[in-house]
């Protein structure tokens, strides 16, 4: 810690100042360029994004509804399954529609990315 | 006018071995793509001419996407990705020649394809893990009161990915195709109405030609997201969280 210091003084002021003052003219040049690359980077690849979430707007839309439609579909079988299987009928069609509705939206917010880090394979 | 449904009928070509137009496309979407591809591989050179070029664009995009969701050890499904993706886009695309069948416009074909993915990862998952498969179901950090309800729901989601998977490309087939008749139908319709209304005729014209570019994103978009979600399931079979 003492060392570099003194030896600084030893050495003179000079010319490590403007050592200094050259670096850091030549960093801050260099971050200037970073923020303009990065925020240009980000400008394009958002507008792209836009653009293609644009042109992909019925898929998505599609996609959406296909997940919630099938959770309820198939919480409505199960549920018929079991009426079928255990002659409760209808309290199992109206339990396990319930819950479809329930795996419905679980599926829905998994397909829309809200639940990202609730996924069990992402969890890992 | 012809109904708008009425492409979808399906019609026995040999009654006796109930081969219809339907047998009649796939056995076309599979010729396709394996002559196809064989023309397109036939020289294999090391500088690729423009056939091989596009056969090697749709394996590397294929790879591509199986690597990305499943990492490198689900390299060992990619001749059934690729078989599927194949299949789904060349059926795809062949509905949209006029006149030609959709195959993947009827429920129960798409459906029978979901079913062989998520068959594929149910014994593939049980084979490779055992139980240890079944902690798909049981996400951790759950309280344990709750711990019924998420795994009944966990469960009713696992089984409505097939429905879910075959619902969506089918819904698309469909709706495209049934939209793209009844914009045709209105040109027919309005041209022989005759008079001022003849006038209005090459409006829904332009609209079917706008469909159409639609359709076929949609048939390339469709064939892909199978692809994805595909791949992503085979991820849960390779990897079952805890």
């Amino acid at each position: 810690m003492a060392d570099p210091t003194k030896r600084s003084e030893e050495n003179g002021k000079e010319p490590t100042s403007s050592d200094d003052a050259n670096l850091s003219a030549r960093l801050k040049s260099l971050d200037a360029r970073i923020d303009k690359a990065s925020a240009q980077r980000s400008k394009t690849t958002e507008s792209t994004a836009r653009s293609k979430s644009d042109s992909n707007a019925l898929g998505q839309a599609f996609r959406l509804s296909a997940e919630f439609v099938s959770g309820v579909v198939a919480g409505g079988i199960v549920g018929w399954l079991v009426d079928r299987l255990f002659g409760i009928s209808p309290w199992g069609l109206i339990v396990c529609i319930i819950l479809g509705f329930c795996a419905g939206m679980l599926n829905l917010l998994r397909a829309a990315g809200m639940l990202k880090g609730a996924r069990y394979d992402e969890k890992r | 006018m012809a109904s708008p449904i009425e492409q979808f009928q399906i019609k026995p070509i040999i009654p006796v071995i109930n081969f219809t137009n339907s047998s009649l496309f796939m056995v076309g979407a599979v010729a396709v793509i394996v002559g196809g591809l064989l023309l397109a591989t036939r020289k294999r050179a090391v500088v690729p001419g423009r056939a091989q070029s596009v056969a090697e664009i749709l394996h590397d995009f294929v790879a591509g996407t199986l690597r990305d969701a499943a990492g490198a050890e689900g390299m060992k499904f990619f001749p059934l990705v690729f078989s599927l993706f194949m299949f789904v886009l060349t059926a795809n695309l062949l509905g949209m020649i006029p006149g030609f069948f959709t195959v993947t416009s009827h429920v129960i074909v798409t459906f029978s394809l979901a079913i062989l993915v998520i068959g594929t990862v149910v014994v593939y998952g049980f084979v490779k893990h055992g139980t240890h498969f079944l902690g798909l179901f049981v996400p951790s950090g759950v309280p344990g009161w709750l711990l019924p309800f998420i795994v009944v729901i966990e469960l009713i989601s696992f089984l409505s990915r097939p429905i879910s998977l075959s619902l969506r490309l089918f819904a698309n087939m469909l709706a495209g195709h049934i939209a793209l008749k009844v914009f045709a139908g209105f040109v027919v319709a309005l041209l022989g109405a005759g008079g001022a209304l003849s006038i209005l005729a090459p409006l829904p014209l332009l609209m079917a030609v706008a469909l159409m570019a639609l359709e076929f994103l949609v048939a390339a978009l469709q064939a892909y997201v199978f692809t994805v979600l595909t791949c992503i399931y085979l991820n849960d079979a390779l990897h079952p969280g805890h």
